[in-house]
């Protein structure tokens, strides 16, 4: 696909959602936990301080937003990463916009 | 066909990392990972937040027994003592063989021992192990006063550790500078201020040259360089780690301070691979063969080494070295070549390497400028070699260590932020902000209406 059109199908799929689906909305709003692989080194601090229980070191590993449906948004194991690999996104299409940036342009 | 034999010796970052990218690949392959730790795979930087007491010894585990059966990965535990290039085989100490189609060495890098007399005494520790932590934080129940010796992370974070547990703590240094060959005074005083403040004696320009025991052969005291004896009985030993490359020792393998490996992470040897702390891969920032002893990195190259293993030929270039830490409550970020000063006395690549630092880092560029701000316990040290960023440590505030990372490892233009490189302070860091939205928003705008 053309990076063109993946945004503007990704900025369209996006607009469509929040349209369709208030709820879904919401959520988008609140954001979540979205780790960088790349700073991860696998300890389970941020685990370990996780009240509900939720292994965020498994997301951390594959580079995957924290999406557990159980998360309280306490932001605990933001915090007590030692090595600054989590973040609270709000923006989570602002983000994958990012990063497809990045990539798109080491692949040039 | 016959499905491929991989045979993985380690099962740290690289090793897993390996394996799991294999399996994505091919799914009938027979993979073997062999562990010489009896335990499953687990985080060797996440050592020093057991001994912190942050973690629990368990949660140190990155993956569970079950892991490797979803994965169908045979797990076995032993050590690999020879290899034979010839046959393709693997034997271990219990005389066990393994054939292999596909070999990767990923057997990382273990702490060296001091080099006095004294080492083998009870009371001697080392963070390098689970089983070494466990020991270590067991007798730092019971011992009272504690020295360690080394630069880098590992000593540093032993030092907290000891500091933690309520034992009176020594740290050496055997020059006037923490951590010399990374930090510049600044950087050094802020971090020595922390320490001071969790009671840690820092002992400057004071080198241990034996470690003398009781005659029950515990730790009783360390012998300094001018004849002193100085009174402890616990020793923490965190001078740098060796790579394990034994298991090549008698092979036509290449190596230098590790496993010499081309872009495909293959060695000298046909389908014999290297990853992680054993490997050494061309940089091209210095143009040589380096070493990385460093968490992401290991991953990196786990994970290309596997995509060549298992027949997609793909060229692995390596990243500008990262690391991220925590100490004393202070974060530090370093990356790229950093070296503040190098000492005309001292040889340009170290003998030993300490976990979670890269020979990189010890590296100056051709053309070298650099820019420094600080602001309380926040620094910000940039190197420029030209008109492109190739190092950065950044001290406290970490707000642009990210944009700065993607500068350094996509060689943006950094020209324009030159002529800030005198204002310091925080202004060098909104100046930082400003160039990287900018460049991000001209990026943005180029890719949708081109």
């Amino acid at each position: 696909m053309a990076k063109e059109s993946f945004f503007r199908t990704l900025f369209k799929s996006a607009s469509q959602d929040a349209d369709q689906d208030d709820q879904q909305a919401d959520l988008a709003k609140v954001g979540c936990v979205v780790p960088d692989a790349s700073r991860c080194v696998q300890c389970g601090v941020c685990g370990y301080n996780c009240p509900v229980g939720i292994q965020v070191r498994d997301y951390a590993h594959r580079g995957l937003p924290v999406d557990d449906p159980r998360c309280i948004t306490c932001g605990n194991c933001i915090n007590v990463c030692p090595r600054g690999t989590l973040r609270w996104e709000t923006q989570a299409h602002e983000l994958l916009k990012d990063r497809f940036l990045l990539t798109a342009d080491l692949q040039v | 066909m016959q499905p491929i034999r991989y045979v993985i010796v380690g099962n740290g970052a690289a090793g897993v990392t390996a394996a799991e990218t294999i399996r994505q690949h091919d799914s009938v392959g027979e993979i073997t990972i062999i562990s010489a730790e009896p335990f499953p795979m687990y985080s060797r930087p996440g050592l020093a937040y057991v001994f912190l007491n942050e973690i629990s010894k368990e949660q140190v585990f990155a993956r569970q027994p079950e892991w490797y059966q979803q994965m169908r990965l045979n797990l076995l535990f032993g050590k690999a003592v020879s290899l034979d290039v010839d046959r393709q085989a693997v034997q271990l100490e219990d005389g066990r063989i393994l054939p292999y189609d596909r070999l990767l060495i990923a057997t990382g890098a273990r702490a060296v021992p001091p080099p006095y007399a004294g080492a083998d005494l009870k009371g001697v520790h080392y963070l390098d192990t689970l089983a070494g932590t466990k020991e270590l934080m067991k007798q730092a129940k019971r011992r009272r006063r504690a020295v360690v010796v080394g630069g880098g992370i590992t000593a540093l974070e032993m030092t907290e550790g000891l500091a933690h547990h309520g034992v009176d703590t020594h740290y050496f240094l055997r020059r006037d500078r923490l951590w010399g060959k990374v930090f510049n005074d600044t950087e050094a005083k802020i971090l020595e201020g922390r320490m001071r403040q969790q009671h840690v004696h820092i002992h400057y320009n004071t080198e241990a040259v034996e470690i003398l025991g009781d005659r029950r052969g515990r730790v009783r005291a360390v012998r300094l360089k001018d004849g002193k004896e100085f009174k402890c009985n616990l020793v923490g030993i965190a001078i740098g780690v060796r790579p394990s490359i034994d298991l090549v020792k008698d092979t036509p393998i290449e190596t230098d301070r590790a496993i010499l490996v081309d872009e495909t992470m293959q060695s000298s040897v046909r389908n014999v691979y290297a990853a992680g702390d054993c490997a050494q891969v061309y940089d091209p920032w210095t143009e040589q063969h380096m070493l990385d002893i460093l968490w992401p990195s290991a991953v990196a190259e786990g994970h290309a080494v596997a995509l060549n293993m298992v027949g997609k030929h793909r060229a692995y270039k390596k990243g500008s070295p990262f690391n991220a830490c925590l100490l004393f409550g202070l974060h530090i970020s370093t990356m790229g070549q950093i070296n503040p000063r190098r000492d005309e006395d001292e040889p340009e690549i170290h003998q030993y390497l300490s976990r979670g630092s890269s020979e990189v880092w010890y590296t100056y560029p051709r053309h070298y400028a650099s820019a420094w701000a600080e602001e309380g316990d926040n620094t910000i040290r940039l190197v420029m070699d030209g008109d492109y960023l190739v190092g950065a440590l950044l001290v406290g505030d970490q707000t642009i260590a990210d944009p700065l990372r993607y500068i350094i490892e996509n060689r943006v233009n950094f020209r324009e932020i030159h002529s800030d490189f005198s204002i310091g302070g925080l202004a060098l860091k909104r100046s930082v902000q400003r160039f990287w939205s900018k460049s991000n928003q001209s990026q943005a705008e180029s890719y949708l209406n081109p």
